[in-house]
């Protein structure tokens, strides 16, 4: 038997699986076609203090090895999150994450302070990197100065597991993910998707509707291993990993990279079971490798 | 998610193709609008699985049809199927027409181009019910109307070509039946003006209708929130949502 298990700050998942905000809807969508208790965990979709319609269609480009994407956040809210979503997923055994996101930082503490009496939820993702709202979302992450202020206002009403969600989208990533350890982050997570855009040649017009989008899926894989190990390098806390990651090697390299965990988004949509199939194949590659746990080639990458 | 094998890979003209995709085992019952999620491979081009409609169910042989307009590279390579590859699907997804429960209701079926493709499957349930309907189909020309024969096995079939080398010259909307006749439900399915036309049409009947939107889609089962529209609840999902919509919902 291979020990699967992980520690990021506060919080023990039972493996180092888990799924990226926005790409698995609250799970239920999933219920269908996987068992969700067997996987890490689960970061839900995007939370904002007050409701959002997001952006307009179209909000979706397929590109070579990815997609672009400019959903903005569309949520019902937190209230309607504590109110009607979370019994009814607050039973999968599973850790269960809320990804928090706002336009100010008042925003992000009374959203953050509403899900700190969950039970079942054992911590947040401070998203502070969306590229598709106007205001606040990737601005608070583009900056060390923005980037500790939410991080340090937030500790201060959150207590549990706070996981720090860092845009690619700047200079220096190292730089950001010290700031935000500094402030008391228990972990970081990264990357959120990379600023693109599509161009409809024949029409000569933007495809998404916001012009610009955020980019997942293979495409950007190269670029989030690379962040990742940077960032790994420089912070204690733990990291989790994600960006592109189609298959159990994709994971793997994360985990050799320095990440403690991993997160799966855009694969999901074309194949809704395969968090099983990396988690599989991690603990396959375990055994082939003569590992007796997965902390083993978390940062094993020989340099 | 199911793995089909393809049994016949019929190429209709140069532009459209119909897969008879079959299963050893019993297929999953599915209702007339619901739609599949196709899984083309894993080349740059074909990265997302791609929505297309349940053109057909036949129980007895356990087949399933998919009618497919060669559009870009995803339906490109589907068009080169062979008999026997497989194929992975998501089935079957979204919601469905509405079936009326009045045997005597007076129903119309409006395609354009691959548009038709769901409203085969609709009207033979709708037969199944008692209701014989009548098919309006429009078309760029006469290679853009398919399946006729099939059509005519489930109702009455009416056609207009807008070069007029088929049925009545110009739009669906320019049909002599829509002034002849009067319908209790009209559905649409195919470009978007031509629904918007055959809903203003039907709106100044008073007459329900119901279309088929086809949003870009990136999962096809309300998890990445990209495929939404416009509609009197705020943006909804086509995927889960719809793709079948009464059009007083839409904001048409
Ligand atoms: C619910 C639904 C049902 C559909 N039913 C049918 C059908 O029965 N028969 C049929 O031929 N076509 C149908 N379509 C349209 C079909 O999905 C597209 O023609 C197809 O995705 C084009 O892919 P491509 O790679 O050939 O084209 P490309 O233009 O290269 O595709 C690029 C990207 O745009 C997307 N895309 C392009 N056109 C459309 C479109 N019209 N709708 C949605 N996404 C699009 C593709 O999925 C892909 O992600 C349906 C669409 C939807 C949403
Ligand atoms: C459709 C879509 C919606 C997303 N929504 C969110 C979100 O609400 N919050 C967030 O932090 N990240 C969001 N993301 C980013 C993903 O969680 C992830 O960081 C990114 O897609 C990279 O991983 P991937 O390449 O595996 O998809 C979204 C991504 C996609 C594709
Ligand atoms: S296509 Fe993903 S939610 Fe509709």
């Amino acid at each position: 038997m291979v020990d699967l298990k992980v520690k990021l700050g506060q919080v023990e998942l039972k493996n180092p699986v888990m799924t990226a905000s926005g790409t698995f809807g609250y799970g239920t969508e999933y219920q269908d076609f996987i068992d969700l208790s067997r996987i890490g965990g689960i970061v839900v979709k995007g939370t904002t203090l007050r409701s959002r319609q997001g952006n307009a269609y179209p909000r979706m480009a397929e590109t070579p090895l990815g997609m672009l994407n400019a959903v903005g956040l569309q949520n019902k809210g937190v209230d309607y999150f504590v109110n009607n979503i979370y019994p009814t997923i607050k039973d999968f055994e599973t850790a269960i994450f809320v990804n928090v996101s706002g336009s100010t930082i008042d925003d992000y503490i009374i959203t953050a302070e509403m899900l700190n009496d969950l039970d079942r939820i054992p911590g947040i993702e401070l998203n502070i990197s969306c590229p598709n709202v106007k205001e606040g979302g990737m601005a608070f992450g583009t900056s060390c100065l923005s980037a500790s202020q939410v991080v340090r206002e937030v500790r201060k009403v959150y207590k549990k597991e706070i996981m720090v969600k860092l845009s690619p989208n700047v200079t220096d990533i190292a730089e950001i993910a010290l700031a935000v350890e500094a402030e008391g982050a228990d972990s970081i997570s990264l990357i959120n998707t990379i600023l693109g855009m599509a161009i409809n040649a024949e029409k000569r017009i933007p495809v998404l509707s916001t012009i610009t989008g955020g980019l997942s899926g293979p495409a950007v894989k190269p670029v989030a291993l690379r962040m990742v190990w940077q960032v790994a390098n420089a912070v204690k806390v733990p990291v989790i990993g994600m960006g592109g990651i189609m298959n159990a090697t994709d994971a793997i390299e994360f985990l050799l990279a320095g990440a403690s965990a991993i997160q799966i988004g855009t694969a999901n949509f074309i194949d809704p079971t395969v968090s099983i199939k990396v988690l599989e194949g991690i603990e396959d590659y375990l055994k082939r490798h003569n590992f007796s746990s997965v902390n083993d080639i978390i940062g094993a990458l020989e340099v | 998610m199911l793995d089909l094998i393809v049994k016949e890979n019929k190429q209709l003209n140069n532009q459209y193709f119909l897969l008879i995709l079959g299963s050893p085992d019993e297929l999953p019952e599915m209702y007339p609008g619901q739609f599949v999620e196709v899984r083309v491979d894993n080349s740059p081009e074909t990265f997302l699985r791609r929505p297309i409609s349940i053109n057909f169910v036949d129980y007895k042989r356990n087949e399933l049809w998919l009618l497919i307009q060669i559009i870009g590279e995803g339906t490109r390579k589907l068009s080169t199927c062979k008999q026997g590859d497989l194929l992975n699907l998501l089935l079957p997804l979204g919601n469905s027409y509405t079936i009326p429960t009045n045997e005597d209701s007076k129903l119309l079926l409006v395609g354009g181009g691959v548009g038709i493709a769901p409203l085969l499957y609709l009207g033979s349930k709708l037969k199944e019910k008692g209701i014989i309907c009548d098919f309006l189909l429009g078309g760029r020309s006469k290679y853009n109307l398919l399946q006729l024969e099939e059509f005519s096995n489930f109702g009455n079939v009416f056609t207009t070509t807008e070069d007029g080398t088929y049925g009545e010259k110009g739009f669906v909307t320019n049909h002599s039946i829509l002034t002849n006749k009067k319908y209790d439900l009209i559905y649409s399915c195919g470009p978007t003006p031509m629904m918007k036309a055959v809903a203003a049409y039907a709106k100044s009947k008073n007459t329900e209708c119901e279309v088929s939107l086809e949003n870009t889609m990136a999962c096809g089962f309300g998890a990445c929130l990209c495929c939404v529209t416009d509609s009197v609840d705020g943006h909804v999902c086509v995927c889960t949502e719809g793709p079948v919509f009464n059009t007083s919902k839409l904001k048409w």
